[in-house]
């Protein structure tokens, strides 16, 4: 890819102290500070290394924004596929390096001809961009069995359609998707800026089925991370899987080429649930009662057990009524993993608020993004377990639904996908 | 000149096996030299000889029907390369034809509609001197040129007849004709729409006007016909249409576009169809959006059919993309052809629209590529 543009040769040569290029895509040790988190730091505004035994997006630490997209592919051929596949693969290795997608960038090319790069991410500072790429289970066989691509001996059972869950409201035309990519930065224009350069190069091949943006990042997936707030105003997501945890994520995280289906080893897979929220009615709720269903302090987001955030909960110890002080159907009892068979996830997921629902309200919610060596008994498992009994059903709604399978990272010359296709 | 009715078009395409495999069968009937002569009629489309040197010839058409015809020669991807129009019953006329080497298509259009009944020609040997890039653009523009004239004059024809029903108050017989009137200026409408204030008189929507405008056109016309379903007073607004439109006729004639107006044409006309025809929102009234989207389309295909020697030598992976891209919108505007025209958009599930969009949005990308490979220095 020589030939290619530097979106901002400046940072190249003046960024001190690229910090978070230790994470790098295998989830390396961490040499991220604290400060560096408050957006001081150029880490922030640093590139994340596109290559790895992994891919970069799910132990990265969760930058700010995402764009998400789900496509359907357009094509019947494999070869088209594989040539897609390729090229994405190359235009996501230079804009997560903050360079211009093509080869001419955005104003390298000629006069007459509509320019590579679309240009919007000029100028902005690559924003640790990480571009992960699934598939999904439409990508193997068609609803009616049919094998689409020559893969279908392929599908990890793993990549078993999810369940019907109680309350589920799931919209199909945002739902699913032949493969997903998740774009997150901490520049919501860098994110924007991959989806649409991505889609644009897709035509004719794929196209966006349904795309989601979210801020705030409501998970922290290091523990060099404070853990944010959900537009519930509660830090949830204080037990996620983060990148330190190295024998929990080789057990809970990444495939193994032991597990079914080779070609997925050292990859994972991702559910994406659309929860909408009545954050209308949240708000009119009392703290005791939020406090409750959550089992977490409001203020602290330590369990109603104990004083600091990362204190374990005490399932078993009961407050002057008699009853547990933790409630049996408080959100933090439900999804904890010494409920769930010891399962454990690692969520990535966003607020959202897309506008408004003509009804005064907003329409906002999560974007709920968790990635597992195998949802069948990771995510299945603590969603029924949430859907059956959990009180905050009563403020939530699950809208959409889709489950991918990424495959491990690329090295320079490999294309996303190879180990499936090759 | 035609006026290709999508129906006729589209119904045309079945005929087309059939009758040039009755007619290309046979040649030896015709002398080794001389006029090529065509016997047309209402079923057939028979040419002397299909297998020619290449060099000058020229085609004896006797229209042996009951329409009147014309008989076209087509290089590949239905470039003009010859034409002879308006040939009565009874009557030949004769046009004379430079045809290098290659392969082309001869058409008879009884009734001057649809594609025609075609004929394979192949014309082999090197009498033509192969012709230099210079020559294949300045071509390209003659080649346009010979569609612009051809649809304009078939624009003014049928807005005349359009006009005509609508002053006659005959309600049913305007409807008709909105959607066959505006096929062809659809069709050209980038020349058109390069005339500044007539664009907007022929052709605005209702939402486009600002306060104080005076409201004519097309789409006037068409809420008096779907709407208030009252002609009574729709004469002067009929008189100016027609007025505007013959305007738009004689200048778009004088026009001759560069080969990269044809190609960024080519992109307009595919962005019309993404943007306004897509979405329904050019025929609210009458619904009837499929037959410009297929107007578009087709205009589109004729400014690349023009350029196509020039993108033929210079990226055939294009040409691939190109014509791979412009079938797989034919095939799916076919599946909402019906009777003469098309079903109307409101008829159409929010499905076949979305199959509509995915075919224009993949053609889309390979058309924005065309104007920099014509633009490009030559080697």
């Amino acid at each position: 890819m020589t030939g290619t543009l530097n979106r901002r040769r400046l940072l190249q040569v003046g960024g001190a102290g690229f910090a978070v290029a230790a994470v790098g895509a295998g989830g390396a040790a961490v040499a991220h500070s604290v400060a560096d988190e408050q957006g001081t730091d150029s880490a922030l505004h640093g590139p994340v290394p596109f290559h790895g035994e992994h891919q970069a997006g799910i132990t990265t630490p969760a930058q700010d924004r995402l764009h998400f997209a789900a496509f359907d592919v357009t094509t019947s051929s494999r070869d088209d596929l594989i040539a897609l596949l390729k090229e994405w693969t190359a235009a996501a290795a230079q804009m997560t390096q903050g360079k211009e997608a093509g080869q001419t960038g955005a104003t390298g090319g000629s006069t007459e001809a509509p320019p590579d790069d679309t240009g919007e991410a000029l100028e902005l500072p690559p924003s640790q961009l990480t571009i992960t790429i699934g598939f999904g289970p439409s990508l193997f066989t068609t609803a009616d069995g049919k094998d689409r691509f020559g893969i279908a001996a392929k599908r990890p059972a793993a990549l078993a359609d999810l369940p019907h869950f109680p309350a589920d409201d799931l919209d199909p035309a945002r739902s699913g998707g032949d493969i997903g990519i998740q774009a997150c930065a901490n520049d919501p224009q860098v994110a924007v800026h991959a989806i649409r350069n991505l889609a644009r190069i897709a035509f004719g091949r794929a196209e966006i089925r349904w795309s989601q943006l979210g801020f705030g990042r409501t998970s922290s997936t290091s523990v060099a991370q404070s853990t944010p707030r959900n537009l519930l105003g509660f830090k949830d997501g204080t037990r996620n899987l983060k990148l330190e945890d190295t024998a929990l994520l080789d057990s809970q995280l990444w495939a193994h080429s032991a597990d079914g289906a080779g070609w997925m080893a050292g990859g994972s897979y991702l559910v994406a649930r659309r929860i909408r929220m009545s954050i209308e009615i949240w708000d009119r709720t009392s703290l005791g009662e939020q406090e409750t269903i959550f089992g977490r302090a409001k203020k602290t987001g330590a369990p109603l057990t104990g004083e600091k955030e990362r204190d374990e909960p005490d399932f078993s110890i009961a407050g002057a009524d008699g009853q547990p002080l933790i409630a049996e159907d408080s959100h933090v009892r439900l999804a904890h993993p010494d409920h769930n068979a010891g399962a454990h996830l690692l969520r990535r997921g966003y607020n959202f608020v897309d506008g408004s629902d003509g009804l005064g309200r907003l329409d906002a919610g999560l974007f709920f993004l968790a990635y597992q060596r195998d949802p069948r008994s990771q995510f299945v498992p603590v969603q029924r377990n949430l859907a059956k009994h959990d009180r905050l059903n009563e403020y939530i709604k699950h809208v959409s639904s889709a489950l991918f399978a990424c495959p491990p990272g690329v090295q320079p010359g490999q294309y996303w996908g190879h180990t499936l296709f090759g | 000149m035609s006026s290709p009715r999508p129906a006729a078009l589209l119904a045309a395409g079945a005929l087309v096996l059939g009758g040039a495999s009755a007619c290309a069968s046979k040649d030896s009937a015709g002398s080794a030299s001389g006029p090529v002569s065509v016997s047309a009629s209402e079923s057939a489309c028979k040419v002397s000889r299909t297998e020619l040197p290449a060099g000058k010839h020229t085609f004896d058409v006797k229209n042996q029907g009951s329409k009147v015809t014309e008989f076209y020669v087509y290089a590949e991807g239905d470039r003009i390369v010859g034409e002879i129009e308006n040939v009565g019953p009874g009557l030949s006329r004769k046009f004379i034809v430079e045809l290098p080497a290659g392969k082309y298509e001869g058409a008879c259009k009884p009734g001057m509609v649809g594609k025609g009944i075609r004929t394979g020609l192949t014309v082999t040997g090197d009498a033509a001197p192969h012709e230099s890039t210079d020559q294949k653009l300045s071509d390209a523009t003659a080649s346009y040129k010979k569609v612009v004239e051809a649809h304009s004059q078939s624009l003014i024809e049928k807005t005349t007849q359009f006009t005509d029903a609508v002053k006659a108050k005959d309600i049913e017989k305007a409807k008709a004709l909105f959607p066959v009137a505006r096929y062809d200026w659809e069709f050209i409408e980038p020349v058109a729409g390069s005339f500044g204030k007539l664009d907007p008189s022929i052709d605005a929507p209702d939402a486009d006007l600002e306060p104080g405008q005076q409201w004519t056109g097309f789409h006037k016309l068409e809420k008096d016909l779907w709407i208030a379903k009252d002609l009574s007073r729709s004469g002067p607004t009929a008189d100016k249409l027609l007025v505007d439109v013959q305007k738009i006729v004689d200048e778009s004639k004088a026009v001759t576009l560069n080969p990269l107006q044809l190609a960024n044409g080519a992109k307009e006309l595919l962005d019309e169809v993404a943007t306004g025809k897509v979405t329904g929102e050019e025929d609210t009234f009458s619904h009837t959006d499929l037959w410009d989207f297929h107007a578009n389309v087709e205009g589109s295909k004729a400014s690349i059919a023009a350029l196509r020697p020039v993108l033929e030598e210079r990226d055939p992976a294009l040409v691939k993309e190109l014509d791979a891209g412009f079938a797989a919108v034919d095939a799916e505007l076919a599946k909402h052809a019906q009777g003469d025209g098309f079903v109307t958009y409101d008829k159409l599930s929010k499905a076949d629209v979305k199959a509509l969009s995915t075919v224009i949005n993949a053609v889309g990308e390979p058309v924005s590529k065309v104007a920099a490979v014509v633009a490009k220095d030559k080697k």
